[in-house]
């Protein structure tokens, strides 16, 4: 490896990826989302990827305690947070331990000495300094005391050495900021807000994220240190945002309950890394939302199924463990036909498995994973700015056919920061909620009665508010018998029920599925769902700039699956079904559609690289001229977890 | 929340068509009746009426009710009943648990809705033992039940549902019996209190547990062992010949016998008989602990000390963090740091 020619960036290169590493406490989130803002401000197209330990304060300068936060940012379409990276921050020994086999040989190491004492090195096991050996020999190494250099900065306000040194992660973000020729001003404004009863600590930061700055430009002259510039991607015209999952979810919510017209009641229990819904829903109140924190994961699908009973949309929101504590409440939703929808942000399972890493293995959960035939509509996310559009969906479904839906959305798309230009509300078609207000039905003397179970043509019961006049019934889990909702074990009316409730829900009208990158037919699908969006496109780009015969299709509705995509897969040769997971979505194409779907799969609780998928696309095609997706070395290291390596 | 508009109804309106299936002789008939003798009494609408159950055979309870009913899932009604009121804080709800129900499955359930004080009726209708699943001991089964799951007895101490609600946080704490006559006035006593108002109804498996209340609820003898509790009045029982004091010394409750006074009736402060505050909680913790036996059952009203619900508090958070703010969605979801792509060139905003 020592051999491998360095390949240090270009001075105006299209993409970088920046990776920010430190210490749990070194606030590295803070800096990649604040350079994060300051990229989308200079006009880059970007994706970041937050990791972070599950432990809230890790003690000080253990591998476990590593914090990271890559964003790649570039001139050109950006859609995954990139493989490699170029320029690898690392606060500490625990951080260039955990990160460095992931740097691009002949990236760039910004390392702080003053960190690297013989106690944090031991802490990190290292023998001896690897900044002092030869151990960095393949990459561009930049080490100086960034401890002493902030704590010389902040000194005229008087602050104590320890939290002086709080203000080390702004000075790296004003070395960063110059690398990349960022504006500092939305950060001094943006310090200046958070501080606001606190001035003299918004000074201190300003003044460490000055010094970074200028230092940057002194340094210039001597070694590695140089500046980029990356110009500005072409976007469509309009207005643009930073947005997480997260809050593209809750956005997405808002909407899809003023698309209905009706108040939204959210019941939620914390849990990583679904509780950032329910946060930023909770500072929603003006629009008609009731946030409700629950004594847990059941009790808040019961409420929101109470209040969704009573006229409002309800949702409730968990990942993994949480949802199968909910299970049975859905299928409560399910017998009662009550609209409701249902957030799963999964994470790295079985049982608490891997709170803050992400993972895409609650398909079947969300397919299958309830007592009885209790068949529910099954919505994914592929982007943080994706899952505005799919929160809306879930709604929608929701409350024209009178059914609970789950929404998939991952750990990645979460935390992930994408630009989005803002949709306009008013291009959306709203689905108006209808409550029934008189009696439906005739009974046998030809009177006016009502029957609560009476289908519409989509095979939607109708939506009867309690307080509504003379419309008293009454519903519960127990079979209903057809038309009047009567408790009623029959053999033949359960039978009549259970295809009722299944065919409403296959009836629900889904979109064609459309072929994203490529053509309908040829040698190789890549079919993706959810968050390995960016990884597949990126890949089948690639292989199809080298005229590889690839397309990709990403499906987005999971439950029903589109009328077309059977046909469509059945077009080509070969399907291959990349997955943070061992092959589930695979296994529902081959069972719906006895297609020979091949897994590719992943469960390392990150994201999956470009360079994987674009190794298994070229597997397809040995032999083929101008093909070199198979002679991509996978580098196994990307993103290692601090516990593995510890 | 809207002054609910008084309706003229009588217990026929409150009765549906569904063919009762408890079997014949519970004391759930019994409740049945009384609850649907009082919902006239109180002008009560069915429209706006909703009972909301669990599972077991009280959960049943809301099939036969000819208002809103909601029969949910085990031990999750507390839950689903919570979500009703924040969506509509103006229906008037019944929840309906048992023993099992509220105290097993959903013990964290009812401890949560009791302690933030929802405003609905809660009835626990308590017979000691599981019915709906054939028989096996409950949370409040006594030591020693023999069922088809503890054949040799059961040995885990019984909760005491009183003393549990209290414990929770409840605001009102009532008792009475399935076929007591006095049942409709704790009910109504729990429908004007706002909060949640917890009600103990001891309730006679017939089955399961036959009888197993007939030491303070068998007409014959009932005035010594029931004490009928009423706000402002001596806590008198046996005829008035008996009542309970507060020996001052070890803080705790005894039974003192009460002599006829000069003019025949009983002389109850001459005996010390201490008067029956709803609002004091601390008599009420006492009420709820007292081992029947040695003393009476108290029955009636055990505590009633209202204070702000839970909806109400809801509902004056959203009026505050709404008042002028502009529900606009567009502006919302065009918050924060923006910038605006015009052709090619970037103008930050």
């Amino acid at each position: 490896m020592a051999t491998q020619a360095k390949a240090p960036l270009t001075e105006n290169p299209e993409a970088v990826v920046v990776r920010f590493a430190g210490d749990s406490g070194d606030g590295m989130q803070l800096t990649g989302g604040q350079f994060t803002l300051s990229t989308a401000l200079a006009g880059n197209d970007l994706a970041t990827f937050p990791d972070f330990p599950a432990e809230i304060r890790a003690p000080q300068g253990t591998l476990f305690g590593v914090s990271a936060f890559q964003i790649n940012f570039g001139s050109r379409e950006i859609n995954t947070a990139g493989d490699a990276p170029d320029v690898l921050v690392a606060m500490n020994p625990a951080a260039l331990k955990t990160n460095i086999a992931a740097l691009k040989p002949g990236g760039l190491v910004i390392a702080d000495t003053g960190a690297f004492t013989k106690r944090n090195l031991d802490k990190a096991h290292y023998s001896a300094n690897p900044l002092e050996d030869d151990s960095l020999a393949k990459y561009d190494v930049l080490a100086f005391d960034i401890s002493e250099k902030t704590i010389e900065a902040v000194k005229p306000f008087g602050l104590g050495n320890k939290d002086a040194l709080r203000s080390k992660n702004m000075w790296t973000l004003g070395l960063a900021l110059w690398m990349f020729d960022r504006p500092r001003e939305p950060i001094h404004d943006w310090l200046k807000a958070k501080f606001k009863s606190k001035p003299d600590i918004a000074d201190a930061n300003i003044a460490a994220l000055d010094a970074g700055h200028a230092y940057g430009e002194t340094a210039e002259l001597a070694g590695p240190m140089k500046q980029y510039t990356i110009e500005p991607v072409e976007s469509d015209p309009g207005l643009y945002r930073t947005i997480t999952g997260a809050e593209a979810v809750s956005l997405g919510l808002v909407a899809g309950a003023q698309l209905a017209e009706l108040p939204m009641f959210f019941g939620g229990y914390p849990i990583t890394p679904a509780s950032a819904i329910l946060h930023h829903l909770a500072r929603l109140k003006e629009f008609g939302v009731t946030t409700f924190q629950a004594e847990d994961e059941i009790a808040a699908i019961c409420a929101a199924i109470g209040a969704s009973y009573a006229g409002s949309l309800g949702v409730t929101s968990s990942s993994g463990p949480g949802i199968a504590l909910k299970g049975e409440a859905m299928g409560l939703a399910i017998m009662t036909e009550l609209p409701l929808v249902i957030v799963n942000s999964q994470r790295g399972g079985p049982s608490t498995g891997l709170p803050t890493k992400t993972e895409q293995s609650d398909l079947y959960q969300a397919v299958y994973g309830r007592n009885g035939d209790a068949p529910m509509p099954v919505v994914s996310c592929s982007s943080p700015g994706d899952a505005f559009e799919a929160a809306i969906e879930a709604c929608r479904i929701a409350v024209e056919y009178m059914t609970p839906v789950m929404l998939l959305t991952d750990g990645y798309i979460a935390n992930a920061a994408e630009p989005w230009k803002v949709p306009d509300p008013a291009n959306y078609t709203p689905f108006p909620a209808k409550f029934l207000e008189q009696k439906n039905g005739t009974d046998s003397a030809g009177g006016e009665t009502l029957l609560p179970y009476k289908r519409d043509e989509k095979g939607a019961r109708p939506w009867i508010k309690p307080g509504t006049p003379d419309l008293m019934h009454r519903i519960g889990g127990i079979e209903k018998a057809v038309d009047t909702g009567h408790i009623d074990y029959a053999p033949d009316n359960h039978q009549a029920m259970t295809d009722a409730r299944r065919d409403k829900v296959l009836g629900v009208a889904v979109p064609d599925q459309e072929v994203c990158l490529g053509d309908t037919s040829g040698k190789l699908a890549v079919v993706g769902w959810g968050s390995t969006f960016g990884p597949i496109h990126q890949a089948v780009r690639r292989a199809r700039a080298k005229g590889v015969d690839v397309s990709h299709i990403h499906v987005r509705y999971i439950w029903p699956l589109p009328g077309n995509l059977g046909d469509l897969l059945k077009s080509f040769d070969h399907v291959l079904v990349p997955e943070m997971n061992t092959g589930q979505f695979k296994t529902v194409l081959r069972d719906q559609f006895l297609v020979d779907a091949q897994p590719l799969t992943k469960t390392s609780g990150q994201p999956f690289q470009i360079a994987e998928l674009e190794e298994a696309i070229g597997k397809f095609f040995d032999g083929i001229e101008g093909n070199e997706g198979g002679e991509v070395p996978v580098n196994d290291q990307q993103l290692p977890s601090p516990e593995a390596d510890g | 929340m809207n002054a609910p508009v008084k309706i003229e109804t009588t217990l026929k309106d409150w009765e549906t068509d569904q063919e009762v299936r408890w079997c014949p002789g519970c004391g759930d008939y019994a409740i049945l009746k009384a609850v649907q003798r009082t919902l006239p009494q109180l002008g009560a609408d069915p429209s706006n009426t909703c009972f909301i159950s669990g599972i077991g055979c009280s959960s049943r309870f809301p099939y036969y009710m000819e208002t809103y009913g909601f029969h949910t899932i085990h031990g999750r009604a507390p839950a689903v009943a919570t979500g009703v009121k924040l969506a509509n804080p103006d229906l008037d709800i019944w929840l309906v648990t048992g023993d099992g129900d509220g105290l097993s499955i959903g013990g964290n359930h009812l401890m949560h809705v009791l302690r933030r004080n929802v405003n609905m009726q809660i009835m626990l209708f308590n017979n000691e033992i599981y019915g709906l699943t054939k028989g096996q001991a409950s949370p409040t089964s006594r030591e020693g039940t023999k069922s088809p799951s503890t054949p040799l007895g059961s040995y885990d101490h019984p909760a005491r549902p009183a003393a549990f609600a209290l414990g929770s946080g409840a605001r009102f704490v009532g008792r009475g019996f399935d076929v007591s006559k006095n049942l409709p006035d704790v009910l109504k006593a729990a429908h004007a209190h706002q909060g949640a108002a917890f009600i103990e109804i001891f309730q006679n498996c017939i089955v399961y547990n036959k009888d197993v209340f007939d030491d303070f609820a068998a007409p014959k003898g009932a005035e010594d062992r029931q004490l009928w509790l009423e706000n402002g009045k001596p806590m008198l029982f046996a005829k008035d010949t008996k009542g309970l004091t507060l020996n001052r010394e070890k803080l705790c409750l005894e039974v003192v016998d009460v002599a006829a006074g000069e003019d025949g009736s009983p002389d109850w402060e001459a005996a010390d008989v201490i008067v029956h505050d709803v609002t004091n909680r601390t008599v009420a913790h006492m009420l709820v602990e007292m081992p029947f036996g040695p003393f009476p059952m108290a029955l009636g009203v055990l505590y009633d000390d209202p204070r702000p619900t839970f909806e109400s508090a809801v509902v004056e958070e959203r009026a505050r963090a709404s008042a002028g703010k502009d529900a606009n969605l567009a502006k919302l979801l065009g918050k924060g740091q923006t910038w605006t792509v015009s052709g090619t060139a970037q103008d930050p905003v």
